[in-house]
């Protein structure tokens, strides 16, 4: 549990391992709920220069730099003194997709939720963790009391077969707390059965 | 609100229309001069933060935030926690973090680097401290 690079010798005290997890998903999908109910939500402002790439707001006839101010939740559990957990409610919308990025470096892995009345609003998530490896499970948020069953979703996201899908409120801390857990427990599972091929 | 109730962590004087709604007072990189990048090093916001003196051993001539980031950061706090808790957005954080950095102000631990898989002693300690929550 080591640091990888410090400054110098012995810090005034001991340098948790801080683990990230990501809550990913459309709009209104749950997100700041989910954040909320497992840890102590708390606004983080990002303010990132703009650089004016494709798809970011167009900064064009604008001279110099542009910024915009981007909030997203995040919450903190304290799993022991040596261990933190940090969650990241990553911004929904198209033209935030440059802040990803750097939230899916070095990322445990992600939680991508789901809302069975639009279903699509989760694809670009999915798309996103497949093609940078980042672990993910879907969690189906349950608005309603219909239940499609974990199977039938998979199939309608066209997931590979061992992504966990679970169904879950994320209102309920408990609930919420399991879908992270199935997250954690997949990615120990991939850990060991990537070790053991190699 | 009471008149002189401060701005947290940066010691500033908040009034009572000057709130969340009204937005920034002071755009967040007029603070930094104009700065959008750390002079120096980049500030993962996972890495950790320790103050190597305390604040108010601080030379004068250092901003109230350079303050209010050495003062938040005597015990290891994370660049996220910091920019969180003074209520500063993390590019204006890190322009700090530079100069605090170059002044030998303050030291950094990174986490491990990205491309390290997760230790699975570690994933079962956090497995087994969310089982507890």
């Amino acid at each position: 549990m080591d640091s990888v690079r410090s400054d110098r010798d012995g810090a005034r005290s001991h340098i948790p391992v801080a683990l990230k997890i990501l809550i990913a998903g459309g709009f209104g999908a749950g997100k700041t709920t989910m954040v909320g109910s497992v840890s102590e939500i708390r606004p983080l402002q990002t303010e990132e220069v703009l650089t004016g790439v494709d798809g970011a707001d167009d900064t064009s006839g604008v001279e110099g730099k542009h910024t915009t101010t981007v909030t997203m939740d995040f919450g903190r559990i304290t799993i022991t003194d040596d261990l933190q957990l940090y969650l990241f409610g990553t911004p929904g919308q198209d033209r935030f997709w440059f802040l990803w990025d750097e939230l899916s470096q070095g990322a445990l892995g992600a939680v991508v939720l789901a809302d069975t009345r639009r279903l699509a609003d989760c694809f670009p998530s999915i798309d996103y963790f497949e093609q940078r490896g980042t672990p993910f499970v879907v969690a189906v948020n349950c608005f309603d009391e219909r239940r499609f069953g974990s199977d039938a979703i998979a199939r309608a996201l066209d997931l590979d077969g061992d992504v966990p899908v679970v169904e879950f409120d994320a209102r309920e801390p408990t609930a919420a707390r399991n879908v992270l857990i199935e997250l954690v427990e997949y990615v120990a599972r991939r850990q060991l059965a990537s070790a053991g091929s190699r | 609100m009471p008149a002189d109730a401060l701005f947290p962590g940066t010691g500033r004087v908040l009034h009572d229309w000057l709130d969340h709604d009204a937005g920034p007072v002071v755009r967040p990189y007029a603070m930094t001069q104009g700065r959008v990048a750390p002079s120096e090093g980049e500030f993962d916001l996972l890495a950790f933060v320790v103050a190597t003196m305390r604040d108010d051993s601080l030379p004068p001539s250092l901003h109230p935030e350079h303050h209010a980031i050495v003062g938040a950061a005597w015990e290891p706090t994370s660049v996220v926690e910091l920019a969180s808790k003074l209520d500063l957005s993390v590019g204006v954080v890190r322009v700090f973090l530079g100069d605090l950095r170059s002044a030998g102000l303050i030291s950094l631990y990174e986490p491990p680097a990205a491309s390290q898989p997760h230790d699975v002693d570690v994933l079962k300690a956090v497995v087994n401290g969310l089982r507890a929550l």
